[in-house]
């Protein structure tokens, strides 16, 4: 019924009329504008402030600074909370900081009547600092006599993981074998999400509570968090999440939420409203993180991997964020994509520096380690003269593979056909063969890569869902969800699975879209590409004790067993003839007023889901190079996606565009810059090269529908995985192209043409 | 809301000087896309602002008696693209703008703003040096004309006196009919971009159309200030169209520019373009003279 | 320091106390309500506020509107029909699923009233280039040209070549 069809997106009329309302467009009477005060320096200490000029600004209200906020450390990330200590994410950020760790450090706040007066007061504010060195990359920071950015941590390594799967190590596993050793290192940028709305939150007191209206991807976690930052108890914490302009998960983060309740509480209540500018969105929130990798290969001359080692060393910033998980993560997945016959040593570290945190993007470490490892099969293909996809297809995951340390299994795999697909569809075969020994300044070529992923975080930590079914008089329902709409469009699927399982139409279940941690059930929020397989599974439980609910009902109404009736287009029949006994309505209107027998047919469930699947994908591009100017230009480009069976192949596909164009940007133009002093350079949507446009060739997308036996409706991770793959898929098609090896992104014009002179291509 | 002490809206040309001569500090305002984003980032907060958005006798594009053309500066890009002047006699600038920015900012943004902020990346800057603009600058008392090569002074620095208006730009006959021209922004990005190297060329073949009569090369962002390439057109001059004169006329371009290192490109990579898209430039607009190239 | 502007907006007169520091995105949306008008960059980089004043698209976000005494502003809250009917644009972009987000609709739905007013037809890519001042993160900008592709060929269908 629901499952599979291409409806069109529940909130869509709304955002094309300008309905939709996001946290700004909530008009709040008399309400404060609040500015944070930057730092402008790097690493060192606050000393003293001087306010004297900055509060004789007309129209401020109040300034706080590091000196006035609760010694409080918490944590960012929206990650589950943990009851156990060791397991919780780390806490080392306070609601304003001393202690300044990058440039634009949180250090002060002005609430003002408007945001010139908070502007003007800002600039006027002077401050004494303690300066430190600036370290910009791992490298500075790990140095001999670093000054320790968190006291926590004096060797400014933030945490350091490694895994050894196989009996054997590197050295002893190539022992007398025949095989070639193939090194790599490979380099990716720090880029930033770009969602179109900044962030940007409303904060209020009532009844003695703070209710804060954010755009967030995780409204109960920021409850969490602002309780825990301003040491408040969580229940007098109100957290209210609109329709929200993007997230790709900046906003799986507690960005300024905290701050914010805290500020209302300074001014008894009234509203404030903080909204970031664009340049504090790209250099003071969250960015993805730069990780270097160090891959060496052993392979056999058949293609056969023997062994692999991997060093992986992230630039985490100054803040810890999602910290490590997302380096582990990397280097997990080396383990799943490929499997050695005999060995694989993975190394990570993570490693706090003084340029912007990173945090959570869609893709979660991912497309990192599919740069590195993607760049690296086509250069061992090259090396011993394999055809790359048959490289990878010989030692890629496989159907009812599980993994040696966490126990996730591949239920279903559709990645050999994704391959078949894109092969196709690139005319694989007769490319390669054209553009072999190409000469001139304008050269072709063709590449691909691939990815494996996994769905949601278990059992790396809890996942857990509720969903909330309530029937309403005319015979429709209303669907409350914890899971949020961020733009992906889960409420649309989310109706259509909840159709799916009570039997209704779509049209007759309207989700509440908006989350209100008072009436909202509870969900972690959109992060990890867990929506449908996670909170999906909540609404088949909810939706299955919803229809057992009505059925009891229809029962108590007809006297006929509920398990010969069935839900049918919103109406009960008969389960074997199908033919119509009651409508819902008339069902509903009983249930309600009947003077026997009132009854409020609502159902609400949990899911604690323990399991996990991989989802698979490959991109095909083909690429023109204009060799003495250094441009790229995507000829054409296809996704092909295992997601296992679609709920909305058009979202699907839509979702599947966005991703692939996140990639483009990754692999061809995007990289946040910082000075030797750590500032910001292109922090602004003119110098930060998202693709316009006319930067964006056209977009196609494919899929192939496994069930996956473990999804709620076969269905597996969708919304971060087409990221991924385009990166290295361009970078192998450059290689095609020139024969040119770039081992690091953003592969810009700058960057093409200093490696086409080395290479003697100039 | 923008941290504007003072916003005066000028009524006229004249209104304008006048108020420009009360306020020594005024800053001038025309199409906003600009002078907006300094007070926003700050290096303008508290200025006040003469406006002079609106004022209908600084907007057009008009045929003078004699031929000459003349684009008033408050004209916005899209205008200049779009005006069938423009088209038919020098559509090599109506391309050049039309590569600034977005539509939006097509729309807003002006010429004459575009000129008198002195950037040397400025998209229109590097045409009108190869179609040898005349500008025309109006002050409390009267009028002057400088050449464009003459105007710009160093990075945001011209000639015009602060209470001075750009009143009209002009492009001579001699200086556009039966030339060809092409104007290649080369930015990072296709759209929404600054440009990382602007190259102008402008070209009249003989009438066999086989050799260069008169060829202008200009540059944005190959030096602090636009500039023309005056070797590599002397170069140029008189030869015969071939890839050897295409090869020369990129090596000599690369003697006469002097572009810098900076974050957003180096100087080896500038340098890598200056050559590169003289080539290319000086190919296409040979082509759009009428002439051809088998190269 | 109010000073009052009077202009079109969404077809009807109003005649509003404004601030003279405001741009004409925050008079939008602060003071009319019009909040489909977007604000995202504030130096006219994103095109999420996009109007058209006098029928041609501009950033609000970089317009003063004192300048816009005695013009004409167009909305997106300004093109249903008589009774709430969406406008083929509209329709289009809702029925190609180009929109996700929603945050950079309004806008470009704004530029399509501009590009689908001439009356021309466009290709792809020209159109790829009349809507290059809008930034999406969600979409790739395919649906977004499906919508627009759609409605300009539908347009141009009735109109003709502008005669």
């Amino acid at each position: 019924m629901g499952i599979g069809k291409s409806i069109n997106r529940v909130d869509a009329v709304e955002k094309v009329t300008g309905g939709a309302q996001y946290t700004d467009d909530f008009s709040v009477p008399n309400c404060l504008v609040a500015k944070v005060v930057r730092s402008t320096i790097a690493n060192g200490w606050v000393k003293s402030f001087d306010l004297s000029e900055a509060e004789k600004v007309p129209g401020v209200v109040k300034i706080v600074t590091c000196f006035d906020t609760p010694d409080i450390q918490f944590p960012t990330p929206g990650h589950p909370w943990s009851v156990e200590p060791a397991h919780q994410d780390v806490s080392d950020r306070k609601l304003l900081n001393r202690r300044v760790r990058i440039y634009g450090d949180d250090i002060a706040a002005v609430i003002a009547e408007d945001e010139v007066a908070a502007a003007r007061a800002a600039r006027l504010m002077k401050v004494e600092y303690e300066e430190y060195p600036v370290y910009i990359t791992p490298e500075q920071a790990m140095a001999e006599g670093a000054v320790a950015i968190h006291e926590e941590n004096p060797d400014n390594v933030l945490k350091h993981s490694a895994f050894h799967i196989g009996d054997v190590d590197f050295d002893q596993a190539i022992a007398g074998e025949d095989v070639r050793i193939v090194e790599g290192e490979y380099q990716t940028q720090t880029v930033q999400h770009c969602h179109i709305e900044v962030p940007v939150s409303y904060a209020y007191m009532e009844k003695g509570r703070v209710v804060v209206v954010s755009s967030t991807q995780i409204p109960h976690i920021v409850r969490r968090v602002i309780g825990q930052a301003n040491g408040i108890p969580w229940g007098k914490v109100r957290v209210i999440k609109p329709y929200i302009g993007g997230g790709f998960g900046n906003k799986q983060e507690v960005l300024y939420e905290p701050l914010n309740a805290f500020l209302t509480m300074q001014v008894g209540g009234r509203p404030v409203k903080l909204e970031l500018s664009r340049e504090e969105t790209l250099s003071c929130t969250r960015v993805r993180h730069a990780i270097d990798l160090k891959v060496k290969t052993a392979v056999r001359p058949d293609g056969r991997l023997v062994a692999r080692q991997v060093i992986a060393v992230s630039n985490q910033g100054g803040y810890a964020s999602h910290g490590h998980a997302i380096v582990a993560n990397a280097i997990n997945n080396f383990r799943h994509t490929y499997h050695d016959e005999k060995s694989l040593q993975a190394d990570a570290y993570t490693v706090y520096t003084n340029i912007a945190s990173g945090g959570a993007m869609r893709g979660y470490g991912i497309p990192q380690a599919a740069y590195a490892m993607e760049s690296h099969m086509d250069d061992i293909a090259r090396a011993i003269g394999m055809d790359p996809i048959e490289l990878r297809e010989k030692n890629c995951m496989q159907q009812g593979y599980v993994d040696p340390m966490s126990g996730i299994t591949c239920y279903s795999s559709g990645l050999l056909e994704c391959i078949r697909k894109g092969k196709e569809y690139i005319h694989w075969e007769e490319k390669r063969k054209a553009y072999q020994d190409q000469t001139g300044p304008v050269r072709r070529g063709v590449g691909m890569a691939l990815f494996s992923y996994k769905t949601g975080v278990y059992p790396i930590s809890l996942e857990t869902s509720s969903a909330r079914l309530i029937l309403n008089q005319d015979g429709s329902a209303q669907l409350h969800m914890g899971a949020t709409e961020i733009g992906q469009g889960a409420d649309t699927v989310f109706i259509q699975m909840a159709a799916e399982t009570i039997g209704f139409r779509e049209e007759n279940i309207h989700i509440v879209s908006t989350q209100d941690t008072d009436v909202a059930p509870f969900d972690t929020g959109a992060y990890a590409s867990r929506q449908t397989y996670v909170s999906g599974m909540a609404i088949k439980k909810t939706a299955e004790l919803f229809k057992s609910k009505i059925l009891d009902y229809a029962n108590y109404m007809l006297k006929i067993p509920a398990d010969q009736m069935d839900i049918r287009d919103g109406n009960i029949v008969n389960k074997e003839s199908g033919e119509q006994l009651l409508t819902m309505e008339k069902l509903a209107m009983e249930a309600f007023y009947s003077l026997d027998y009132s009854v409020h047919i609502t159902a609400e469930t949990t899911n604690h889901c323990k399991d996990n699947t991989f989802s698979f994908g490959v991109c095909f591009a083909e690429v023109e190079v204009d060799i003495p100017v250094g441009k790229v230009k995507v000829l054409d480009i296809i996704n092909v996606h295992d997601s296992g069976t679609l709920i909305n192949p058009r979202l699907a596909e839509a979702q599947v565009h966005g991703g692939m164009s996140m990639g483009l940007g990754y692999a061809l133009g995007e990289q946040l810059l910082f000075d030797d002093k750590g500032r910001p350079l292109n922090n602004n949507l003119l110098d930060y090269k998202l693709p316009t446009s006319m930067d964006t060739p056209e977009l196609h997308a494919d899929f192939v529908q496994p069930t996956d036996s473990s999804g709620p409706y076969g269905n597996k991770a969708l919304g971060e995985p087409p990221a991924i793959s385009p990166a290295p898929a361009i970078r192998n098609a450059v290689l095609n192209a020139t024969g040119v090896a770039v081992n690091s992104i953003p592969m810009n014009p700058q960057k093409l043409v200093e490696q086409f002179q080395a290479a003697g291509l100039i | 809301m923008y941290d504007i002490e003072k916003l005066y809206l000028a009524k006229s040309v004249p209104d304008a000087i006048a108020a420009l001569t009360a306020d020594p500090d005024a800053v001038i305002i025309s199409g906003g896309s600009d002078v907006l984003i300094k007070i926003r980032e700050g290096k303008l907060a508290g200025c006040s602002l003469v406006s002079i958005h609106g004022i209908r006798e600084l907007n057009g594009v008009f045929m003078e008696e004699d031929g000459t053309i003349l684009i008033r500066p408050a004209t916005s890009f899209s205008h200049v693209t779009y005006h069938p002047i423009i088209q038919k006699y020098i559509p090599v600038l109506g391309d050049a703008v039309d590569q600034v920015g977005g539509p939006q900012i097509r729309n807003i943004g002006t010429i004459g703003g575009n000129v008198c902020n002195g950037a040397t990346s400025a998209d229109s800057a590097s045409t009108l040096f190869a179609l040898n603009a005349q500008l025309e600058l109006r002050g409390p008392d009267g009028s002057r004309r400088v050449e464009i090569a003459d105007f710009y002074k160093g990075p945001g620095r011209t000639d015009r006196a602060h209470n001075e208006l750009l009143v009209a730009i002009r492009v001579r006959k001699k200086d556009y009919e039966g030339f060809g021209g092409h104007y290649i922004k080369y930015a990072q990005r296709n759209a929404m971009d600054i440009a990382t190297l602007g190259c102008a060329v402008n070209v009249k073949l003989n009438p066999a159309k086989d050799a260069i009569e008169d060829m202008r090369l200009a540059f944005g962002v190959a030096a602090p200030t636009p500039i023309r390439c005056h070797k590599a057109e002397a170069l140029a001059n008189g030869q015969k169209i071939s890839q050897s004169l295409f090869d020369e006329v990129g090596k000599t371009a690369v003697t006469e520019v002097s572009p810098r290192t900076s974050w957003r490109a180096s100087k080896e990579f500038r340098l890598q373009l200056v050559e590169e898209l003289s080539k290319r430039a000086l190919k296409q607009a040979i082509i759009n003279a009428g002439g051809a190239v088998n190269a | 320091m109010l000073k009052i502007i009077q202009m079109v907006v969404n077809d009807k007169p109003v005649e509003v106390a404004v601030d003279g520091r405001e741009s004409l995105l925050d008079t939008l949306r602060n003071r009319l309500g019009l909040t489909s008008v977007k604000r995202g960059c504030e130096v006219g980089e994103c095109g999420a506020c996009t109007v058209l004043v006098d029928g041609e698209a501009i950033d609000s976000c970089i317009y003063l509107t004192a300048w816009a005494e005695g013009r004409r502003i167009l909305t997106v809250e300004g093109l249903r029909g008589p009774n709430g009917e969406l406008s083929p644009i509209q329709t289009a972009f809702v029925e190609e699923a180009a929109v996700q987000c929603g945050f950079c609709t309004p806008g470009l739905i704004m530029s399509a009233v501009e590009i689908v007013g001439s009356g021309k037809k466009y290709s792809r890519e020209e159109l790829r280039k009349l809507i290059s001042g809008h930034l999406c993160r969600c979409t790739g900008y395919q649906n977004i040209l499906n919508a627009m592709e759609r409605i300009v060929n539908e347009t141009y269908k009735v109109v003709g070549d502008g005669k």
